[in-house]
């Protein structure tokens, strides 16, 4: 009997997974339709809405309704965006990159590693930053490495095409405008901003492949999903990367993640920063 | 803080309604762009206008346009949200005087952070 139901439930959890895909281009296989049920129960309650067969019926028969869009926006949050959480990068724009740029003069020389790069928008909005801010990087050597456990995250990293519901979310209209051109029912970003990245898969918990020396390094929302010994492990690893008046960014929610050894703690504007102590 | 949701769409004014009002703003809503000309020419002059293209009377690029006509109404916030996605559309909204650009369809989540990008700093992330 509740098997029954369960494979009834099954069939409109994917019918409510390909309405979101078709909806925001976002992909939810099979795997990740265990968050439909922690996620879609807030909007359930508020829409009055019993279980997820009536919640399917009810958005087939209206697509554009309150509720389809709740339930959209339900399924869509906590993915990355551009320029998410927006403070770190106010802390590189005004303050992180100008330094790095004014000290390297000499070897024009710089990397930066986003080490969740998920499917690139974090690194990509750095990329705008710094043809933004820098009137002339011709002759720079800029590295902008991104790595991820998922292979399929990279591939769209690396395509750096974005649909329009992506585009929608944190990213300014003039950098829209100025960076991207459309590409069918997405947007591309500018081939002299792609040709700056670089994309490799790594695990934490494996043996990393080799790496330049980076000037920053993201490591947003990600240490949070492991113990404080693998965390301070993982710290050590970076900071071996990492050039010696480098910087490490966490996420806004991991200040407690633990003491952050071998780094000095920084507020700049409303981010908290990490520079690797010489010793 | 007043936002005027400018929609030929009842259902759209109702969306963006809940979502902006959710937010902390009051709302008002006007069907087109002259009827969003005429409340605000009644005295209703949002802080912020989130403005479809495509409806009748006068569209939404021709609405930012009267808007940027009128030197009284130089700190009104203007952003667009439209199914118009081409590029050149983007472009030409911007350069007509728009702050801001959301294309449909979009998520509570990205009105709200294009709010912050235009620095309504009450606006809860």
């Amino acid at each position: 009997m509740s098997a029954a139901i369960d494979v009834r439930a099954d069939v409109h959890r994917e019918m409510i997974g390909r309405f979101v895909e078709s909806r925001s281009a976002i992909v939810l296989p099979a795997e990740k339709h265990y968050l439909f049920d922690a996620r879609l129960q807030p909007v359930m309650r508020e829409y009055g809405v019993s279980d997820l067969v009536e919640l399917a019926n009810q958005i087939s028969r209206d697509g554009s309704s309150p509720l389809a869009q709740a339930v959209i926006e339900a399924m869509t949050t906590n993915e990355t965006s551009f320029f998410r959480d927006i403070h770190p990068f106010d802390a590189l724009n005004e303050t992180l990159l100008p330094e790095l740029i004014r000290s390297r003069q000499q070897s024009k020389r710089l990397a930066i590693w986003s080490a969740a790069c998920s499917t690139g928008q974090e690194l990509y909005s750095i990329a705008m930053l710094l043809d933004s801010a820098v009137t002339n990087l011709s002759d720079w050597d800029i590295t902008l490495h991104g790595t991820d456990l998922s292979t399929e995250v990279l591939a769209r990293a690396r395509s750096a095409r974005y649909s329009a519901l992506e585009v929608n979310r944190g990213l300014r209209a003039q950098y829209l405008a100025k960076y991207f051109t459309r590409d069918g029912t997405h947007y591309l970003l500018a081939e002299h901003l792609r040709a700056w990245a670089t994309f490799d898969r790594l695990n934490f918990i494996e043996p990393w492949p080799g790496l330049p020396r980076f000037d920053i390094v993201l490591c947003r929302n990600v240490l949070i999903y492991f113990e404080l010994e693998v965390r301070q492990q993982i710290i050590r690893r970076i900071r071996d990367v990492l050039a010696p008046d480098g910087y490490l960014i966490l996420g806004s929610a991991e200040t407690s993640v633990g003491d952050v050894q071998g780094f000095t703690r920084l507020s700049v504007g409303r981010s908290t920063i990490y520079r690797k102590e010489a010793h | 803080m007043l936002a005027m949701v400018i929609d030929d769409s009842r259902a759209m004014r109702s969306i963006l309604r809940r979502i902006v009002g959710e937010l902390g703003f009051e709302v008002v809503e006007a069907a087109d762009g002259q009827q969003a000309l005429d409340l605000m020419d009644d005295g209703q002059v949002p802080q912020i206008a989130l403005i479809d293209w495509n409806m009748p009377v006068l569209d939404g690029l021709g609405f930012v346009t009267s808007v940027r006509s009128r030197q009284e109404w130089r700190d009104i916030t203007l952003m667009m949200v439209t199914t118009e996605s081409e590029h050149g559309q983007i472009v030409r909204a911007l350069a007509a005087g728009a702050h801001e650009y959301v294309i449909k369809p979009f998520t509570a989540d990205a009105i709200a952070e294009k709010l912050q990008l235009l620095g309504f700093a009450g606006v809860a992330s």
